[in-house]
């Protein structure tokens, strides 16, 4: 994405912005800098133009028959421009702010471009980390593997007095993998569990309570068999439970790469309406 | 006893197409067919299949009407030709011997009856019987050989008795709703496809379904008491054991007709189970008066079928009609210039060209049906080197340069009678060479499926482009400057080698002997390193191995496993040495591959993680591949981006699956196709609809007709049955009016319903100006399309 054509993008960025900071301290207008000037229009008109194409993004991107570059050049020079255009734009300002519909512009443009330097964050680190905490395998065969995990034990728990059978099965329904927007991103494991001799759920994050209660019946028994049977089935859980942690962590990791869009996107419209009124304004009062 | 003048064997298409013709006429004729019912294969069609009539060039000449529809509406219509025709059809009534010639055959019937007729018309297709369980019981009602809807059946006790594809998507199927057992002659699954494979042993594992390994049926019976109607016995190892069932379903294959056909006295020209019977252009056999049409005869369309139906008891009764397909070689044969009839045209064609001298006039015929005849101007490209055609050419008339050699281009003139392309035929690989046209040049391009035809067909055929691949590969490689005739007695030294995937073509430390070429297919090179064997390189088709051993010392220094079924053409070592001795230039060539890659194995030595990361790409099957799209996980954000564009481009239906397949050190081989070097899909399509473009795409046609062949052919379930999805709104309504689906949202409702489904499958989007879309809309460049070649450069760039 950075890297796309030897940083074609990077360059032609920071010759935009030379450009334009060159003019801006070689042009001495007769009042202090602002876009009223020749070089304040034409700066503008510049912004206003990237801003159109920054958007032009999106659509690009739904063209799947387009013969216009591929999107990776347009992601990567949709990154640079965009960082860009905030030298541009503050140099169009004059450095001038207030509490009004302009200033409203320019600040919700600056929240765009975080959000975008957000998600080109995201971008360069998540994808090698979801991939290196998934492994070689996908979702559906963590998913797979836990399914299988849970018919072992439930086979397992058969050997046992009854209440490993209805811990394992309350174990296996109260379950809890993904969730709203929220639980998603934050990652966490709202899972519970019955405990045998119990009517009420307690917490079991991480499969913390399952385990616990596992231990503590190998501590007591005193049954060799028994005992054999106790420790596959805590093998089997704690490896549930590192299966769990991976799952929730792609989960979490998969959220994060596509939350950042519900602001940038929603963001972009809302500069698009400020650009209007921003523009109208100017020209109304003119 | 009853005589007929015409007994037809067989009521598929060719069959009733040649009773009602016989019966319209008014003469004594008998349609035996051994089911309960007409058209037997396409009764086992699913509800409401869409039947097609291609090729739609072909006029229909038939007493029965026949249009594309659906399944129903075609069995009714010919239901209603037969009432209308009076055909005298018998159903049940099996064949099981046919003895005697004109006039006089005598055809025996299961249930002990006979037949006497004058000509007999052989129309049973090349489906076969199904092979029956052959214990005692076999004949119980409880067995069936087919299943048409496993939702049929619940709360059963069925036993699936098979380890074939067919076997394992039935008992999975049933599982569903019922307790399925499957029955395994064999201690494993073999030859099945992957996905099967994983999802019957995962059934097993889970208990959903029970399993006898090393098991044989012993016999069916009725169940004397208990909840099951039946018991069905069987032979484990660990004695007998027996299964009380309502149901059993034998998927145990199917009997090939050709030994019932042979028994009748009709002889095949080779024993290649591909091997079509001689028959002369009247469609008669070498049996005076048995003719034989539609599939056995190598006619597998139904159109083709209910022609070759009327026109037989037209040749029977004498009368020399042309065929229907007269006007489409009247037509082809137009730019021509000798002015002669079609069947003067195709004499002289067979005289003319050495090849074809033994090839009979019927499947000439069909050749040249399904062949182009060009008239390219002088200096013409006829095709380039790297284009990944495969057609076959023969010279007619003037003569073709072949410009072959990569840095110092040779030429090389062919004469009339020659012909060229028989590399790229046998190795599915690009061109080797660009072919030019020569003045006044007539050329016949052949498909590669009808020439294939032909060598499986025609011992000589095969016998002389064997040859030729022999002398041309040796004179590319080794001696551009000698002639043909020269390298003759070279050839007769070389060996074909036919070598199974992972069969090893030689080891490290093994003396040195040959040479390889490899004709098709490709090969790993691997080096025992530290006790454990690292792929150092992989090598494609058209190449060569075991140079280094050769030239340098005694010993093999690497271990060469074919990767895919390959096969190669080996040279010994004096022969080898003698050609190099002709031309220091070749041997500086082969001198500096040597140096090459032993730069490249010491560069993959160190670094034994990337030669793990090709074994894993080998392992998927991708040594066949020549064009297979990866993605890089470390890369990819999860938009499903390709996907969607994929679908967008291609009639709403994605011929990706990005999320399933397997990943191994971050690059994940996604369900898509691979444009195999010689396509599994390509070798079952009745109407040739799947075809390769210069371009190396392997494509299907819009003549697909929808038979699933394809699908089940291929190894790496790329290929789906599916409509043509329902037309969205475009970009701008959905942007500015939110009317959806938008693009790259599913499309909503139903596929349309008059759109018959059609096998689907990667085209690698030849037609779209800026190559495959996947890879174009993908963002983050994770996306990426590349060739076995480049597996390596992959490999140790990561």
């Amino acid at each position: 994405m950075l890297a796309y054509a030897g940083k074609r993008y990077l360059w032609v960025a920071l010759g935009l912005i030379a450009v334009a900071a060159l003019a801006y301290g070689w042009y001495r207008p007769v009042e202090a800098p602002n876009g009223g000037t020749w070089l304040g229009y034409t700066l503008g008109s510049v912004a206003a133009l990237l801003i159109l194409w920054l958007t032009a993004y999106g659509i690009r991107k739904r063209s799947y028959r387009s013969n216009l570059g591929t999107l990776r050049g347009w992601l990567s020079a949709h990154v640079y421009l965009g960082t860009a255009l905030v030298a541009i734009a503050t140099l169009h300002s004059g450095f001038q702010f207030g509490w009004n519909v302009h200033t409203l512009a320019y600040a919700l443009m600056c929240l765009v471009v975080v959000s975008g330097c957000v998600g080109v964050v995201l971008y360069l680190r998540y994808p090698a980390a979801m991939s290196a905490n998934r492994g070689d395998m996908n979702r559906d065969q963590l998913l797979g593997e836990i399914a299988d995990i849970d018919q072992k034990a439930v086979r397992l728990a058969a050997q046992l007095p009854r209440e490993f059978a209805d811990l394992i099965a309350s174990n296996r329904d109260r379950t809890v993998i993904g969730g709203g927007a929220f639980a998603l991103l934050a990652g966490g494991d709202r899972s519970r569990l019955v405990l045998p001799d119990s009517q009420t759920p307690v917490t079991n994050p991480e499969q913390s309570a399952i385990l616990a209660w596992l231990g503590d019946q190998l501590s007591r028994s005193t049954d060799g068999t028994r005992s054999q049977y106790i420790q596959d089935l805590l093998a089997l859980v704690s490896l549930r439970k590192a299966l769990l942690v991976r799952l929730r962590r792609d989960l979490k990791l998969q959220a994060w790469l596509e939350i950042w869009l519900y602001v940038h996107v929603p963001l972009s419209f809302a500069l698009l309406a400020a650009l209007v009124t921003h523009v109208l304004v100017v020209f109304l009062y003119w | 006893m009853q005589r007929f003048k015409i007994a037809v064997i067989g009521a598929g298409p060719g069959g009733l197409s040649a009773a009602a013709h016989a019966a319209e006429l008014g003469i004594s004729h008998v349609l035996l067919e051994q089911s309960s019912a007409h058209a037997n294969t396409i009764q086992r069609y699913q509800k409401g299949k869409h039947v097609m009539a291609e090729p739609n060039v072909l006029p229909l000449r038939s007493a029965f009407e026949f249009d594309a529809g659906t399944r129903e509406s075609v069995l009714e219509r010919w239901a209603r030709g037969i009432e209308r025709h009076q055909v005298n059809v018998r159903y049940g009534a099996e064949v099981v011997s046919l003895t005697g010639a004109r006039p006089a055959f005598h055809i025996g019937l299961k249930d002990g009856g006979s037949v006497e007729a004058e000509t007999v018309i052989f129309a049973i297709g090349v489906q076969g019987n199904p092979r029956r369980l052959g214990v005692a019981g076999d004949d119980l009602p409880c067995v069936q050989y087919t299943l048409d809807d496993p939702d049929e059946y619940r709360g059963e006790s069925i036993v699936v008795v098979g380890a074939g594809d067919a076997a394992i998507e039935n008992a999975l199927a049933l599982t569903r709703q019922n307790q399925v057992t499957i029955v395994n002659r064999a201690e494993e699954f073999v030859r099945v496809k992957d996905g099967n494979l994983s999802a019957v042993l995962k059934a097993i594992e889970e208990r959903k379904l029970e399993c006898f390994y090393r098991s044989q049926a012993t016999r069916v019976a009725a169940a004397r008491d208990g909840e099951r109607p039946y018991v069905f016995t069987l032979n484990t190892d660990k004695g007998e054991a027996e299964i009380p069932c309502n149901r059993i379903i034998a998927r145990i294959g199917a009997v090939p007709p050709r030994r019932f056909v042979e028994s009748c006295g009709i002889e095949f020209p080779s024993a290649d189970t591909s091997a079509l019977p001689a028959l002369t252009s009247q469609y008669e056999s070498n049996v005076a008066g048995l003719y034989i049409i539609g599939a056995l005869g190598g006619y597998p369309l139904i159109k083709q079928a209910m022609n070759q139906g009327y026109e037989a008891v037209e040749y029977i009764l004498g009368r020399r009609i042309e065929p229907a397909d007269h006007p489409l070689l009247v037509k082809k044969f137009a730019a021509l210039p000798y002015g002669l009839s079609v069947d003067r045209t195709l004499e002289f064609m067979q005289q003319r060209i050495a090849l074809f001298a033994d090839v009979n006039g019927l499947n000439f015929r069909e050749l040249l049906l399904g062949s182009n005849v060009l008239t390219p101007d002088a200096g013409a490209v006829v095709f380039r080197r790297n284009d990944y055609t495969n057609t076959f050419f023969t010279i007619l008339e003037g003569s073709v340069e072949l410009e072959v050699g990569e840095e110092d281009k040779r030429r090389l003139t062919l004469e009339s009678g020659q012909f060229f392309g028989e590399m790229s035929l046998l190795s599915g690989r690009r061109r080797s060479g660009t072919a030019l046209a020569g003045p006044n040049c007539v050329l016949i391009e052949s498909p590669r499926r009808e020439i294939m035809k032909l060598i499986s067909s025609v011992p000589g055929v095969r016998r002389v482009i064997d040859e030729y691949f022999v002398i041309r590969a040796i004179q590319t490689g080794f001696a551009p400057e000698t002639p043909s005739a020269e390298l003759r007695p070279v050839a007769e030294r070389a060996l074909l080698k036919r070598y199974k995937a992972d069969a090893v073509l030689f080891a490290e430390g093994d003396a040195a002997d040959c040479l390889h070429l490899i004709r098709s297919g490709s090969v790993a090179v691997s080096r025992n390193i530290g006790g454990r064997d690292v792929v150092t390189s992989y090598v494609a088709a058209g190449n060569y191995v075991g140079e280094m051993g050769l030239m340098g010392g005694t010993r093999r220094t690497a271990t060469v496993r074919a990767t895919v079924v390959t096969e190669t053409v080996s040279l010994d070592a004096a022969t080898f040495s003698a050609l190099l001795a002709r031309s220091p230039k070749i041997t500086e060539q082969v001198q500096a591959t040597v140096r090459r890659r032993l730069a490249q194995n010491t560069r993959m030595t160190i670094q034994p993680r990337a030669g793990d990361l090709i074994s894993f790409l080998m392992g998927q099957g991708l040594g066949e591949a020549t064009d297979v799209l990866l993605i890089d996980e470390t890369l990819c954000v999860g938009c499903d981006n390709c996907e969607k564009a994929c679908a967008e481009t291609h009639g709403g239906t994605s011929r990706l699956d990005r999320d399933a397949g397997p990943t191994f050190a971050g690059v994940h081989v996604p369900t898509s196709c691979r444009h195999c070097e010689d396509p599994h899909c390509m070798k079952d399509c009745p109407p040739d609809a799947i075809r390769r473009s210069p371009n190396g795409e392997v494509y299907i046609r819009d003549n697909c007709i929808g038979c699933g062949n394809c699908e089940r052919n291929c190894p790496y379930d790329v290929i789906q049955m599916e409509s043509a999805a329902a037309p969205k709104p475009g970009l701008w309504p959905w942007l500015l009016f939110g009317s959806g689906p938008g693009p790259g949202q599913a499309p909503s409702g139903a596929a349309r319903a008059d759109s018959p489904k059609r096998a689907v499958k990667c085209d690698m989007c030849k037609d779209l100006d800026g190559g495959p879309a996947c890879v174009r809309a993908c963002p983050t460049g994770a996306a990426i399309r590349i060739g076995p070649e480049q597996f390596v450069e992959l490999a140790s760039q990561r």
